[in-house]
């Protein structure tokens, strides 16, 4: 058992929540370059932008190509959530400090988290996931299985009105972008600030990339998780070697890669609306 | 042969006062005026050798919008000539001398395209749309390009076209005296007429429809096929995909393509398959009405709130953050 100290690194990913992300990750931004053009079709820049995938045509095959894929990693994610819980028996996955489900402390957290912002209270000790963490993935969750709907109606109409009347395409098309304005908003301005950009992660995290997380940083993130795997005894277990230079560097490789494309897509976004 | 004879004694004439005007100065030989012309061919019956007319009415010519212009001015290859009579054929008149801007347009069109490079001399030039020496003004009710004339016209030519145009919505509305009606000159230009399916062409039309009908362009705008029309593609619907060119009818007429029972077909003309349930797809929705789509509507409203909504409470969740994260940050 290696000694535990703060420079110590403890598991906080395992392989598939890291893949799940870069597949998250790759497939949105793919999505946004490919679908803005169409949202912002009067912008100056979206002929463009879609001529970068060659031409409206190929920016609507690139699209129709991450849709489907980040449906399908959604599909496959949901799947194995419930082969973990019901097949395999895993607990704690729908209810308690590791569930994604909002608890009753993420509420105490969040006002915790407003008292802090007022100067009124130290900052909250947090569990596992955050509240902000969880509203991230519950909205990425919703929001594809809403824009995926949405947008198979109107890639497949025809089959689509063997179901539905004509008027869903109406407010298909308007959901898929409205929802996309949201989706587009909220990650490359609120969650990249969230997981990035704010002051104690600039300028940005790679845990998402390399899996694992400083003994330290943790204790001052996630105290309230930290005590409580200190007190079950379980942290050491946790313990593993920091990641190699190597996988580091490509981790701040995909994430500015990502920030940046990201960062540049909401300049294009304030440029449309704004000028 | 007696014509023949009277050109040649008037030409006499003409080479007279030529000469006369030769010995005044010793520059070149004064021009014929256009009474040396009318000596000539202001007599009705004047024919050339192979019995073709030759005559110009010269109360309609001094009429016209060229009439205080002399002869020569267009038939330029006559102001040098002395030798009367001229030849049988002359120099094209190069209307683009005075007119070169049009000019370099009509050159650039499908119909110069036509007479010129392919060699189709049915292919209309100025003088064919025009009038010879009897161009008016497009704002006189008498010319053959006053709006009212353009169809027909047009029509000389194209012929079933304008029997397509004829029993239009915009042929009725032209023929009840409504001047914004839109003629072939409207959506095809006077001199730029490009052929009908070449892109840059096919995109300005919906801008073209949106001059009168701008409402329901704008809500045209706002669809997937509004949308691919803007980044400039044509494989998607845009007014006339639907609507019909020349045969354009409110969908209140049976025969109109956007009347309701033949909307399947329509549609089904790009989306194979499309059946009634398909056609209650409105293509031109308007989210701020709610009498068109209450679905819409709501979706509309529920997003005005919930966007706003929500970049407001984390916009302000992170400023907040930031700003208490810099004042425990020791610097």
């Amino acid at each position: 058992m290696m000694p535990l100290t703060p420079s110590t690194h403890l598991r906080r990913f395992d392989a598939r929540t890291r893949v799940l992300h870069v597949i998250v990750m790759t497939t949105f931004l793919g999505l946004a370059a490919t679908g803005l053009p169409l949202l912002f079709s009067e912008a100056a820049w979206a002929q463009r932008l879609a001529s970068l995938f060659g031409g409206f045509h190929g920016a609507g095959l690139v699209h129709r190509v991450f849709g489907a894929t980040l449906l399908a990693a959604v599909v496959w994610h949901v799947a194995d959530v419930v082969w973990r819980a019901f097949v395999r028996g895993e607990r704690g996955l729908f209810w308690g400090p590791n569930s994604m489900v909002p608890q009753p402390r993420d509420f105490a957290d969040f006002f915790g988290m407003m008292k802090w912002f007022a100067g009124a209270g130290p900052r909250p000790r947090f569990e596992h996931f955050t509240y902000w963490e969880k509203f991230d993935y519950w909205a990425v969750l919703w929001g594809t299985a809403l824009m995926g709907a949405a947008g198979l109606i109107l890639w497949f109409p025809v089959a689509a009105s063997r179901l539905l009347p004509g008027w869903m395409f109406n407010i298909a098309l308007f959901v898929h972008g409205a929802e996309a304005s949201l989706a587009i908003g909220f990650i490359f301005v609120v969650h990249f600030f969230n997981g990035h950009l704010r002051p104690d992660k600039f300028p940005m995290d790679v845990v998402i990339f390399t899996g694992t997380v400083a003994a330290g940083e943790m204790r001052h993130e996630r105290a309230a998780e930290y005590d409580r795997l200190e007190a079950a005894g379980t942290l050491d277990a946790l313990a593993t070697a920091p990641p190699s230079a190597s996988d580091v560097s490509r981790g701040r490789t995909v994430g500015t890669l990502g920030l940046t494309l990201g960062v540049g897509l909401i300049a294009l976004i304030l440029y449309a609306v704004l000028l | 042969m007696l014509s023949r004879f009277v050109l040649t004694l008037a030409a006499a004439g003409l080479m007279s006062t030529a000469a006369a005007a030769g010995q005044s100065s010793q520059a070149a030989p004064k021009p014929p005026s256009t009474e040396d012309c009318l000596a000539c061919h202001g007599d009705a019956d004047a024919k050339r050798a192979d019995g073709r007319t030759v005559a110009v009415d010269a109360t309609r010519f001094e009429g016209s919008t060229h009439g205080p212009m002399a002869c020569v001015d267009c038939h330029a290859d006559l102001a040098k000539l002395t030798e009367f009579p001229h030849a049988d054929t002359l120099a094209k008149v190069a209307c683009a001398s005075c007119h070169g801007e049009i000019g370099s347009k009509y050159h650039d069109s499908i119909h110069a395209w036509a007479k010129e490079k392919a060699g189709l001399n049915v292919a209309p030039a100025c003088a064919d749309c025009h009038g010879r020496h009897d161009i008016a003004k497009k704002t006189e009710a008498t010319s053959r390009v006053a709006r009212a004339n353009i169809p027909a016209t047009c029509g000389g030519c194209h012929d079933g076209i304008k029997h397509q145009y004829d029993v239009s919505i915009h042929a009725a509305a032209l023929k009840k005296g409504q001047s914004n009606a839109p003629v072939c000159s409207d959506c095809h230009t006077a001199h730029t007429i490009q052929r009908a399916d070449t892109t840059a062409w096919r995109l300005g039309l919906t801008a073209e429809c949106g001059s009168c009908h701008a409402g329901v362009v704008e809500s045209f705008t706002r669809t997937f096929h509004g949308k691919v029309t803007q980044l400039g593609s044509t494989r998607v619907a845009a007014c006339a995909d639907c609507h019909g060119a020349h045969d354009i009818l409110p969908a209140s007429n049976p025969l109109s393509t956007v009347a309701r029972a033949n909307l399947v077909t329509t549609c089904g003309k790009c989306h194979t398959g499309a059946n009634e349930r398909f056609v209650q797809y409105d293509p031109h929705p308007n989210p701020q009405n709610y009498q068109r789509g209450a679905i819409l509507w709501w979706a509309n409203r529920f997003y005005w709130v919930v966007i706003p909504g929500c970049f407001g409470f984390f916009g302000l969740h992170s400023v907040l953050w930031f700003w208490r994260s810099r004042k425990e940050t020791p610097r």
